[in-house]
């Protein structure tokens, strides 16, 4: 494999031919808002000040190095977690949804309108909202709202108002189109606070930067307790947020292989899975030029998997680049390799992921098995409570 | 027909002292069979028609236009499907048809092979609400060699320079969205018409205000601000009760006539 350079800060919201932003004229003037916000806060030391503060006393990073030695030892490899399940509300989505409410503060915003899909970037933005006391309107396909209840309960208790979103598959991509159609309506006193390294540019670049404190710490944790860089760096891919985060640490180290693990539901047909990069094709959704499951005549399929975070028809445009130019590498895990992922994880370490990080733990066994002995680093994303409704229906806790 | 057909059909209607109608179809909607003749019924009081190919995504549209796409999809509306009504309809009405699809669509063909077939089916132009100035350059330029109108979309929160440069870049008409959000909603005219006329002073482009005209009385105040008017939504909601439309555009035309001096 040659690792092709990636750019650093994307020309002009690009990753090669990936990337742009492709929305109605409505939007243009919120997201040349965005941007100039960014230039104006984001890389401030009064910013950052803040950002450091909160993430370290709100949200309890740097979240730990795991040696997941009697998982590894199943595994056949040298196997380290990074626990970012263990950071504030249960996911990695808590270091884009803090930093972006900020910027919103900044903004002299007053309203946030967030998607979700397994409800961590819900309960994350609803959370950090009511930290600042912004107010904050989440909506979310209303089959989510089935099967991940109890982070609606959440979102709730945080003061957030749930929209449950009926059209289409009633997932994140419904729910994703029912924000941007929010934001329409009122573009200037609404920040949209999006979920993941998705949509129009900023948005890519801004997740990224938000969620590279994942790689950038277990880098230098890795350093630290193995005294080495992993072989091999893995994480599951939905849009593909904490896998971009952990990738910025390691991108420019050749040695490290980066493995993204995406969603491959049930079967390989169309509407089995949600496994863009290894079957879609490039196309245009939700403002960016990306890889896409879509049918001959451009219509966007609909998806399966058994994590609501994973389920979704787009990636975000900088995987689609990572894949091209051959730095990063993806695979699907099946429903059931993540199922057993879990629960092996949780007999082995005591640690219940979610079910989308155990998709890189599905991977991260696979990759195992190919190389014998390798050191190998999982993002874990987030932690499993929110699918204990599902584990149930799929045969018991065990 | 071509792009200039198009900026000809609008200034004839303005010679008759009129705003020019742009009622908004949506394929195959309420259904396949039976479409040619509603689109040949609509097209008697219709300078132009939108023709909506359906997207499984539309998130510039309101609940009414996004169920309508839902059911000609379901119906197997596809961009062949509605290149041969084109074809097999232009004889038959003078109203010119500009297309509205999202990108994704149109790149599933592949962009020169689809501006191709629609300039062969005889469109005169279309709309791609998807994809804004910045990203229009390849569309632009493959329209411009097809003799396609590429028209481009301004709104009230679009500052006057960058609304200038849409204006530049637009062909045929320059579209003006006249409130903030999504299709359906309803407009005041009174609050936009000096939005309107400022976007008159920056072309000799016509300008056809969309997003929310449902009655007369809309098209009536919007006499002298612009050229022309779409109707969507109403439209398609009246023809989702499977009401004929005949009546409500022949009220709109009628508000056309009223009060405009040439």
């Amino acid at each position: 494999m040659k690792p092709a350079p990636v750019p650093d800060v994307p020309l002009a919201g690009r990753y090669g031919r990936f990337g742009g932003r492709y929305v109605p004229e409505i939007l243009i003037g919120a997201l040349h808002a965005l941007e100039r916000a960014l230039d104006e806060h984001l890389h401030t030391s009064a910013f950052q000040a803040e950002l450091e503060a909160e993430r370290k006393s709100w949200v309890g990073r740097p979240t730990p190095l795991t040696r997941a030695a009697r998982l590894g030892e199943r595994y056949g490899c040298e196997l380290w977690l990074k626990r970012e399940d263990l950071a504030h509300t249960g996911a990695h989505k808590i270091n884009n949804a803090l930093g972006q409410a900020l910027l919103a503060k900044r903004m002299g915003k007053r309203r946030v309108i967030a998607e979700t899909g397994a409800g961590q970037h819900g309960v994350a933005t609803a959370a950090a909202c009511a930290r600042l006391g912004l107010a904050c309107r989440v909506y979310m396909g209303a089959v989510d709202v089935e099967r991940q209840a109890l982070n609606v309960q959440r979102m709730q208790l945080f003061g957030a108002e749930v929209v449950p979103v009926h059209a289409l598959d009633a997932t994140l991509r419904a729910a994703i189109d029912e924000a941007l159609r929010d934001w329409s309506g009122d573009p200037e006193g609404t920040y949209y606070l999006l979920g993941s390294v998705v949509g129009p540019h900023p948005y890519p670049a801004l997740v990224r930067e938000l969620q590279a404190v994942i790689g950038r710490e277990a880098r230098a944790q890795m350093l630290e307790a193995a005294g080495a860089l992993p072989d091999a760096a893995l994480a599951c891919v939905g849009g593909g947020s904490n896998a971009i985060g952990l990738f910025a640490g390691f991108r420019d180290d050749a040695a490290v292989e980066l493995l993204g693990v995406e969603a491959g539901g049930r079967g390989t047909e169309a509407g089995a899975h949600g496994a863009t990069l290894s079957f879609g094709r490039p196309g245009v959704l939700h403002g960016a030029y990306s890889y896409l499951l879509q049918d001959e005549r451009g219509q966007v399929h609909e998806t399966h998997s058994i994590s609501a975070g994973l389920d979704y028809p787009g990636v975000g445009p900088e995987h689609a680049y990572l894949k091209e130019s051959g730095r990063a590498r993806y695979i699907a895990a099946s429903d059931d390799e993540a199922l057993a992922a879990l629960r092996e994880c949780c007999a082995l370490e005591g640690i219940l992921p979610a079910l989308e990080s155990a998709h890189a733990l599905a991977g991260a066994r696979r990759h195992a098995a190919e190389h014998p002995g390798a050191r190998v680093l999982v993002c874990c994303s987030g932690r499993g409570d929110k699918d204990l409704g599902i584990l149930a229906a799929a045969g018991g806790a065990r | 027909m071509t792009a200039t057909n198009l900026a000809g059909r609008l200034a004839a209607a303005r010679a008759q002292g009129r705003l020019a109608l742009l009622p908004y179809l949506m394929a195959g909607f309420p259904e396949p069979r039976g479409f040619d003749e509603l689109l040949l019924r609509v097209a008697r009081r219709a300078d132009v028609i939108e023709l909506g190919l359906p997207f499984s995504d539309p998130t510039a549209d309101g609940p009414v236009i996004a169920a309508a796409a839902r059911t000609a999809l379901a119906n197997g509306i596809d961009f062949a499907w509605v290149c041969a009504l084109a074809k097999r309809t232009r004889a038959q009405h003078q109203a010119s048809l500009v297309l509205m699809s999202y990108l994704n669509p149109l790149l599933a063909v592949g962009l020169e092979r689809a501006l191709r077939e629609l300039a062969a089916a005889g469109f005169a132009g279309l709309i791609v609400p998807d994809v804004p100035l910045e990203e229009g350059a390849e569309l632009r330029a493959l329209a411009d060699a097809h003799g396609l109108a590429l028209v481009q979309l301004v709104t009230p929160l679009t500052p006057l320079a960058r609304a200038r440069e849409i204006a530049h870049a637009s062909r045929g008409f320059l579209y003006a969205v006249t409130r903030a959000g999504i299709t359906g909603a309803r407009a005041e005219p009174l609050a936009i018409a000096a939005y309107l006329r400022a976007l008159r002073e920056l072309s000799p482009l016509p300008v056809c205000a969309g997003f929310g005209v449902r009655e007369p009385a809309q098209v009536r105040a919007l006499a002298n601000q612009c050229d022309g008017v779409v109707v969507g939504s109403a439209l398609i909601e009246l023809l989702a009760r499977g009401d004929d439309p005949t009546l409500l555009l022949e009220s709109l035309y009628a508000a056309t006539l009223a009060g405009a001096t040439p």
